[in-house]
């Protein structure tokens, strides 16, 4: 676990001198510009302005980074052979994995709180004051973060046995068809056949399901998020990352590498 | 009598490749090669031969196809053998954003070494591969040669046993290729096993105890360079120059470079050669003996190879 740690404090440090961080200044950016538009023309509705926008964009560029990153943790230390020298230490390949993991998630969590101290100050701006409800923001927050940390250990484990092209779509749509697991849920599987129907069952178990963690209507209009889908969804993505990580460590740990 | 460092048994790689994967290409067949504990062992073949194949297996970088490998008496699957030995890649490329200092205090980190321990060992070794000015500059500014150095800083870093060497002079210029054998020699004084692979043949005899011939995924043979060759005399080789236009029927057979002419003629004509080439007036500079060398002998097993191969391809159409 120590060299999984190593591992994962040189990806974070990695990150920002590749300055991966810099992503920041264009959400400062965009929420600056918000700040001024909404001020100006919105009326009694700056707060769900602000929020919605603000938790739009921390998703879109935490999306970003997780999917390309995610997918380059592996595949660039295979392509440019950083690898070798380290694996001929005494690490195991899943320490390996686990630490490239733990170090984008790591970055990832420094780069959202950012993002989030970003929008809690331009909504103490425009509404001059923060209230209790407004912490509904910090939860939607912490569910982006940890739909993102799902998001990175798919990328990884697709990145362990295709192309880095390949892994970012497949990465990609499975995050699309996971935003409609519900649907799938929903579908009248009394008119199916029962073979059908416990296919679709087992399908929309087995797909990650993204829209557990889209909780901004209710921050952005101040309504408390439920105690039992934060505790729900900890351990729906713990439970889902190890699955995704020991099945990446499965693939990689018989890899020949080039 | 030394116990064995590495122990390889029908060690055999292929790759499947084609359509479905359904054809295999062998890069390695059925090794078998035993490393002394202590020796400086070379492991010589032309590009393509399965060197790297073979430091890559032992190294689980990939995974044979059959046979097995121990070190220091230890399957290679076990991880924690990792901390007695020293690994250079071929080309090595490391993490372009860290300086030398911190991609060395990085892998020290996997040593468990205390920080103090890892400081003053990365500052020894920076000193040691002579990149003490280039230490805070970051690696993408570091040119072939320069990574080469920080590879084999890090490859003998944790002080390991056993140090295995993918192409270490590749890169080098003269100055870094004599570092590199100092190294190795030192390496070698301490007691360490050091294994290398090479292409070059002066290298390896200048520096093995013992080397490994392979060509086309087989060994070829495995012994001190003196012996793998027949060392008896070969002929004699006169090196002169001449003072005067000569038309010395002798002449012929000489190959000129520059001022001089080299003549090599067999043991019992070299006086009768000599007489010759005095009577025109040459100045004999010197006379020596001509023997096999290993370069010859690792060029003969790559002609019969390719003579082989082509001829398994004439009969395969």
């Amino acid at each position: 676990m120590k060299r999984a740690g190593v591992v994962a404090l040189n990806t974070f440090r990695e990150a920002v001198r590749d300055r991966v961080l810099y992503n920041l200044v264009f959400f400062a950016l965009l929420m600056m510009a918000a700040a001024i538009a909404v001020g100006q023309i919105s009326i009694g509705i700056e707060q769900t302005v602000i929020v919605s926008l603000g938790l739009s964009a921390i998703s879109v560029i935490g999306l970003l980074i997780s999917v390309f990153i995610g997918v380059a943790l592996v595949s660039k230390e295979m392509d440019k052979r950083t690898l070798y020298a380290l694996l001929a230490k005494p690490v195991r390949r899943w320490e390996f994995l686990l630490g490239k993991f733990a170090g984008l998630v790591l970055t990832l969590a420094v780069n959202t709180a950012a993002m989030a101290l970003g929008l809690v100050l331009v909504m103490i701006y425009v509404k001059h004051s923060l209230e209790g409800s407004d912490a509904a923001v910090l939860v939607a927050v912490y569910f982006i973060w940890l739909k993102l940390a799902l998001i990175v250990a798919l990328a990884l484990l697709f990145s362990c046995f295709t192309t880095p092209l390949l892994a970012i779509l497949f990465t990609v749509g499975l995050y699309i068809v996971g935003l409609y697991v519900q649907e799938l849920r929903n579908l009248p599987v009394e008119v199916m056949s029962p073979a059908m129907a416990a296919f679709t069952r087992w399908l929309s178990y087995l797909l990650p399901n993204f829209e557990n963690f889209n909780v901004m209507a209710l921050a952005a209009h101040g309504r408390a998020v439920p105690g039992a889908l934060i505790l729900q969804n900890t351990l729906y993505t713990v439970t889902y990352c190890a699955i995704v990580l020991t099945a990446a460590a499965a693939v990689f740990s018989r890899k020949n590498l080039k | 009598m030394p116990g064995l460092a590495i122990e390889i048994e029908n060690l055999t790689k292929e790759y499947p490749f084609g359509f479905l994967h359904l054809k295999k290409k062998t890069s390695l067949e059925g090794l078998n090669m035993q490393v002394e504990t202590g020796e400086v062992f070379g492991f010589i073949g032309p590009n393509g031969a399965g060197k790297s194949t073979t430091i890559k297996l032992l190294m689980r970088l990939i995974f044979p196809t059959a046979g097995s490998a121990r070190i220091l008496g230890k399957p290679i699957s076990d991880v924690e053998m990792h901390r007695d030995i020293g690994y250079l890649p071929e080309q090595p490329y490391f993490y372009d954003y860290l300086t030398a200092a911190e991609v060395l205090d990085y892998f020290a980190r996997f040593h468990d070494l205390t920080a103090a321990d890892r400081k003053e060992r990365v500052e020894r070794m920076l000193k040691k591969v002579g990149l003490e000015t280039a230490r805070k500059i970051q690696l993408r500014k570091y040119s072939k040669g320069m990574l080469q150095r920080v590879g084999l800083a890090q490859a003998i870093l944790h002080d390991p046993k056993v140090v295995i060497l993918d192409e270490p002079m590749s890169g080098l210029d003269p100055v870094g290729r004599r570092e590199v054998r100092d190294i190795i020699l030192e390496l070698k004084k301490d007691g360490k096993t050091v294994m290398f692979s090479t292409h070059i043949l002066s290298d390896a005899e200048m520096l093995c105890d013992r080397v490994g011939v392979i060509v086309g995924g087989k060994l070829r043979g495995v012994g001190a360079p003196g012996t793998l060759v027949d060392m008896k005399t070969q002929g004699m080789e006169i090196l002169f120059e001449l003072t005067a236009e000569s038309n010395v029927p002798l002449l012929a057979k000489a190959t000129r470079t520059g001022d001089r002419y080299r003549l090599q003629v067999a043991e019992e004509e070299l006086y009768a050669a000599i007489e010759q080439l005095r009577a025109t007036g040459a100045r004999i500079l010197s006379v020596s003996q001509v023997k096999a060398t290993l370069e010859e002998f690792f060029m003969n097993l790559v002609a019969a190879d390719r003579a082989q191969a082509s001829a398994v391809e004439v009969s395969g159409k």
